[in-house]
Order: C-alpha cells, then sequence, then structure tokens
C-alpha cells in the first residue's frame, strides 16, 4: 500500500469513526430479490455530487454463516450506507466483497468495509486493470465529490480466473469470469438455490448499455448467461431484479441493432463520423441516458468492429 | 522529452479547472505564440476557400476525436499542418503530399487533452499559408488508460489495413482510400499507478505512402494521434501500382506493408 493509499485508509477509518460518533450511516431501503439477497436500486444518472455516485445496483447475499457483498458501492458514503444495511439486517459477518467490475460506480464504497476484514474478490484482469485506470477513475470522482467523499477501492485478494465457488454457508455462491463484455473484467454470481442470477453490468435494463470491452464479446457472454439455470436476475443497472432469460430482450436488442448497423456501415466504406450520427437512432426513446451513451458506445464498437 | 512531457503534465493538472474559463483573448494568443513556433514570421492568411476543418464541437471520446480536413481546391496543396492547440505536443502531424496524392480530403482520429482550439494549416505551392480554425470541447484524451486488452494489442502490433472508404471521388477516377494502423501509440502520460511511472512512450512518428515509385504522403507525428491511428486520404488514380505503407515509431520499429488497391465500381 503506497503512502497516499494508506493516508486514504487512515482517513477513511477516522470518517468512520467520526461519523459514527456524529450521526451513523444511515442504511438505505433495499429488495429481497429472492431468500436473502437484498438489491439497492441506483439512480438513472451519471454520478454527481448530489447523488453520491449512488448509481448502480448494490447489495449482498446471507447465507447461515456469513454475507457476501456484491458491489460494495459507488463512494464512501455509499458503502457505509450499504454496511449499514447489511448491519441492520443479519447479524451474520461480511466475509466477502465481490466486485464485479473495475468501474468506480461499483467499487469505491469499498474502504468501508475495511474494519470487516472481508475477502476482496475479483476478476483475475481486475487487478491489473485497477493498476492502469485505478488513479484516473479516482481522479475523477475526487473532482466529482471531493476527497472525503470519494472512497476508495480495495485491490482484490481473491483472483477468479474461470469460475470459484463462495461458501457462506448453507449457500455456494458460483462465481464466473468473463471474456472481454461490459469490460474486460466481468464477474457474474449464480445462486443455483433460488435460481438468482446475479448479472451485474453484463445486464443493464432501462438505463442505456455501455460498451467498455467489446460488443461482439457481451453478445457472446450474454448468449451463454440466457442458457443458465436461473429464473431472475439482478441487472447492474435497472430493476432490483427482473425475469430471467426475458430480461435480456432489450439490452440483446440494442446491441444486436449496434452491431449489424456497423457492419453494414462498414461495408459500404463508410466512416465513423457517419456511424456516430446515424446508428442505433431507432433506439432513442427506449433507453435512459440514450444521448450521453449512445455515441460513445458506437465509437468503441466502430473501433472494435473496424478490425474484423 | 519525458521531463517536458511531465512539467506539462503537471501544469495541466493544476490548470484544469482553469482551462475551460480561459477567455477566447488567451487562446488567441496561444495560437500565436503556437504560430510563431511553428512557422516563425510567415503569415498565415485565412483559409477560407481553400481549407476547412471539421471535428465534433463536443467530443464523445476524447482520446478519439474524429477530425475531417477539405482542401477542395484548385490551390495546389504541398504540405498540412495539424496543431491542436492545448495539447501537451501541440503540433499532431505534418502531411507533406507527393505527385500521386488527391489532396482534396484528410481524415484522422487524435487525442484532445483539454478544452482547445484546432489549427488546420495548408501550404500551397507556392509557399503561402492558409489556416482553418475549430473549437473542440473535449478533456483528459492524453490522459486517459490506454486499450483495454494489452495482449491483443501487441499481437497486433503493426498490422495495417487498406480500404476503399466514401464515394466522393470515385467518379473522377480518384480513389479515397482509409489505412488503419494497429499501434497502442503510448504518449508516456499514462500512469502506472503501483510504480508510479508513466508507461514508457511508443508513438509513430513517420507515415510513409508511397504508390508504385510515387510519393502519396509523408506524415510526421507526435503523441497526439489517437491509438490505432487511422487516415483517410486520396490517391491519384495514374497507375494500377500497389500502395505501400511504411511506418516507422518511437521505439525505432518499422512495419512496412504493400496493398493491390481494388479497382471502385468494377
Amino acid at each position: 500500500m503506497s503512502r497516499r493509499r494508506l493516508a486514504a485508509a487512515v482517513a477513511g477509518v477516522w470518517l468512520v469513526a467520526g461519523s459514527v460518533a456524529l450521526a451513523a450511516p444511515l442504511p438505505f431501503p433495499v429488495t429481497e430479490v429472492a431468500s436473502g439477497i437484498f438489491v439497492r436500486q441506483g439512480v438513472h444518472q451519471d454520478a454527481t455530487a448530489e447523488n453520491d455516485d449512488a448509481i448502480a445496483n448494490i447489495g449482498f447475499i446471507v447465507g447461515l454463516d456469513a454475507v457476501a457483498v456484491v458491489d460494495p458501492g459507488g463512494s464512501l458514503d455509499d458503502g457505509e450506507r450499504l454496511r449499514a444495511t447489511v448491519q441492520a439486517k443479519t447479524d451474520r459477518p461480511i466475509r466477502y466483497v465481490v466486485m464485479t467490475h473495475a468501474h468506480p460506480d461499483h467499487i469505491f464504497g469499498g474502504i468501508a468495509f475495511m474494519a470487516d476484514h472481508p475477502v476482496f474478490v475479483g476478476h483475475a484482469r481486475l487487478a491489473g486493470v485497477l493498476i492502469d485506470r485505478g488513479e484516473y477513475y479516482r481522479k475523477r470522482l475526487v473532482d466529482l465529490l471531493g476527497r472525503d467523499r470519494a472512497g476508495d477501492y480495495e485491490m482484490p485478494t481473491l483472483l477468479v480466473t474461470d469460475t470459484a465457488a463462495l461458501d457462506l454457508g448453507g449457500r455456494v455462491l458460483e462465481l464466473q469470469a468473463h471474456g472481454a463484455a461490459h469490460t474486460d473484467n466481468d464477474l457474474t454470481i449464480l445462486d443455483r438455490q433460488t435460481g438468482t442470477l446475479w448479472a451485474a453490468d453484463l445486464l443493464f435494463v432501462d438505463r442505456v448499455p455501455a460498451i467498455d470491452g467489446s460488443l461482439a464479446g457481451w453478445l457472446k457472454e450474454l448468449a451463454a448467461l440466457k442458457a443458465l439455470p436461473a429464473t431472475r436476475a439482478v441487472p447492474g443497472h435497472g430493476p432490483p431484479v427482473v425475469p430471467w432469460p426475458a430480461g435480456a430482450a432489450d439490452e440483446e436488442r440494442y446491441l444486436t441493432v449496434l452491431a449489424t448497423e456497423i457492419r453494414a456501415l462498414l461495408a459500404k466504406g463508410g466512416d465513423i463520423e457517419t456511424a456516430v450520427e446515424q446508428v442505433g437512432l431507432g433506439e432513442r426513446g427506449k433507453w435512459q441516458l440514450f444521448d450521453e451513451y449512445n455515441g460513445r458506445n458506437v465509437t468503441a464498437a466502430f473501433k472494435e468492429l473496424e478490425w474484423d | 522529452m519525458r521531463r517536458i512531457l511531465l512539467i506539462a503534465v503537471l501544469m495541466l493538472g493544476s490548470a484544469g479547472a482553469a482551462r475551460a474559463e480561459e477567455s477566447d483573448a488567451d487562446r488567441q494568443a496561444r495560437w500565436q505564440d503556437l504560430r510563431h513556433a511553428v512557422f516563425g514570421d510567415r503569415t498565415v492568411e485565412d483559409g477560407r476557400g481553400i481549407i476547412t476543418l471539421e471535428a465534433p464541437p463536443r467530443a464523445l471520446d476524447a482520446a478519439l476525436v474524429p477530425i475531417t480536413i477539405d482542401l477542395p481546391g484548385p490551390a495546389k496543396v504541398t504540405a498540412v499542418y495539424l496543431m491542436i492547440d492545448e495539447n501537451p505536443s501541440p503540433l499532431a502531424g505534418t502531411f507533406h503530399f507527393g505527385p500521386a496524392a488527391d489532396t482534396r480530403e484528410l481524415r484522422t482520429r487524435v487525442r484532445v487533452d483539454a478544452y482547445t482550439l484546432m489549427h488546420a494549416v495548408a501550404e500551397t505551392e507556392d509557399g503561402r499559408l492558409f489556416g482553418a480554425e475549430k473549437f473542440v470541447k473535449a478533456a483528459g484524451g492524453c490522459s486517459a488508460p490506454s486499450t483495454k486488452d494489452q495482449k491483443l494489442a501487441l499481437e497486433r502490433l503493426g498490422q495495417m489495413r487498406l480500404k476503399p472508404v466514401g464515394e466522393a471521388s470515385a467518379a473522377k477516377g480518384d480513389d479515397a482510400v482509409q489505412l488503419l494502423i494497429s499501434h497502442p501509440n503510448f504518449n508516456g502520460m499514462q500512469m502506472d499507478q503501483l510504480t508510479r511511472n508513466y508507461t514508457p512512450a511508443r508513438f509513430i512518428q513517420d507515415v510513409k505512402v508511397t504508390r508504385g515509385d510515387a510519393l502519396v504522403f509523408d506524415l510526421e507525428a507526435d503523441i497526439s494521434l489517437s491509438e490505432d491511428p487511422a487516415i483517410t486520404f486520396g490517391v491519384a488514380d495514374k497507375a494500377s501500382a500497389p500502395i505501400t505503407v511504411e511506418v516507422h515509431d518511437s521505439a525505432n520499429a518499422t512495419f512496412k506493408q504493400s496493398f493491390d488497391l481494388p479497382k471502385r465500381g468494377t
């Protein structure tokens, strides 16, 4: 741990202690989407000082012996409130904090869980991505929230290369590391006993998907996820729970439209500017934040598919 | 070079907030400094009718900002200078055209570090300079984390694609083609958080395109080209000779490839 991170950690602990003394973090409302699986729905906004980067769906899964937090939240406050919510629901210890991928809205609450000494779990590529991008994400979030409120992520201590199992007592979570899709470090969780897939950001509902990995890869991973023995899924953005695999339909349609239209344009010798102006426009009105992300998605997908 | 870049990064960091508020007068003063540094006392004339520069007013991805330079003619253009005023190394590229060029249109993709004026300056065969200007809102494109898949980037390093694009000049028998070069174009400004070092710069310095024995263009490039640089240009269709591309990067690697250009519309 660098001196700066140590300082941030000390500050974080001090803040936790300080805020306990002054005003304990308030639990937030969660939905129990299946027995022992709790989800807090994020708002469909980009991170701002007002929303504390509490924009992703985050939550926790409770076993007989222990709790797994799934995505520790988007900021210090988001993480602290999630931790307070866990403590309000169960007295089981937090043994695992799963980070489904490297995006800041999912992991910057990680520092709020240090006192629990959990195992921080991530995709095998997560550590490398955080080395490359962590400082950049931190700077952007600090610019928005200020250093005291931005929080910080923890480096993963359990890396998942392919699959892994987390035993919570009477409940074994099956983790799967994916090829490049939403990002290149996506992790999903299957709770076989309730038939629940925690799809995280491999599944966007209502909010337009954001491509930071591979469009073709995402469609491939989505097809595999649809075949899993799950009847419900937890999206990374959207309602706390959707029926599965029916809940994948909108996202699959959007991604397919992008791939089809970009490939058609490439075949005609079209350029990236034309792609940004034209591709995916039939989807406008079907998604929140469409105008903020569609052009970026098209740019990323065009850059990927032009090398096919 | 490294030290200069670092200083530039530090300056950008501290001035970042102020930059968006920079006045038009400040921007014009910066452009005059830059103009003087590149062209000395030569006059850059208003380029209306000779050169236009198009770029999105607000970039979707600051590390990949597509720009288009139009040179409608008839003035014979021998070189084009592309400048991104606020970038740490503002002269992004200089295209020197040869006899096999059709200079009417030029496209590429660049990184933009802060809200900036961009300039494209055409040099005509009589030695005059004509400028076009565009303001672009984008930030962070130089220090943005680079390619997601380093392994793929290394496997593909130096690979090239050349393909016909657009329809504008087909009728006149000229070819517009797009060159794609797989190269991370590391600019030395992406930080490794553990070591606190910057990923060493490794970027394309020179792209030379010839058709048969005739030069199409020779591009002197710098760190502002996007990763996997893309250049769309015209070639005069005087012969069916293959197009050869030779790329030289700052790690002293050379990549060379020849392409037979498919005849259009046949």
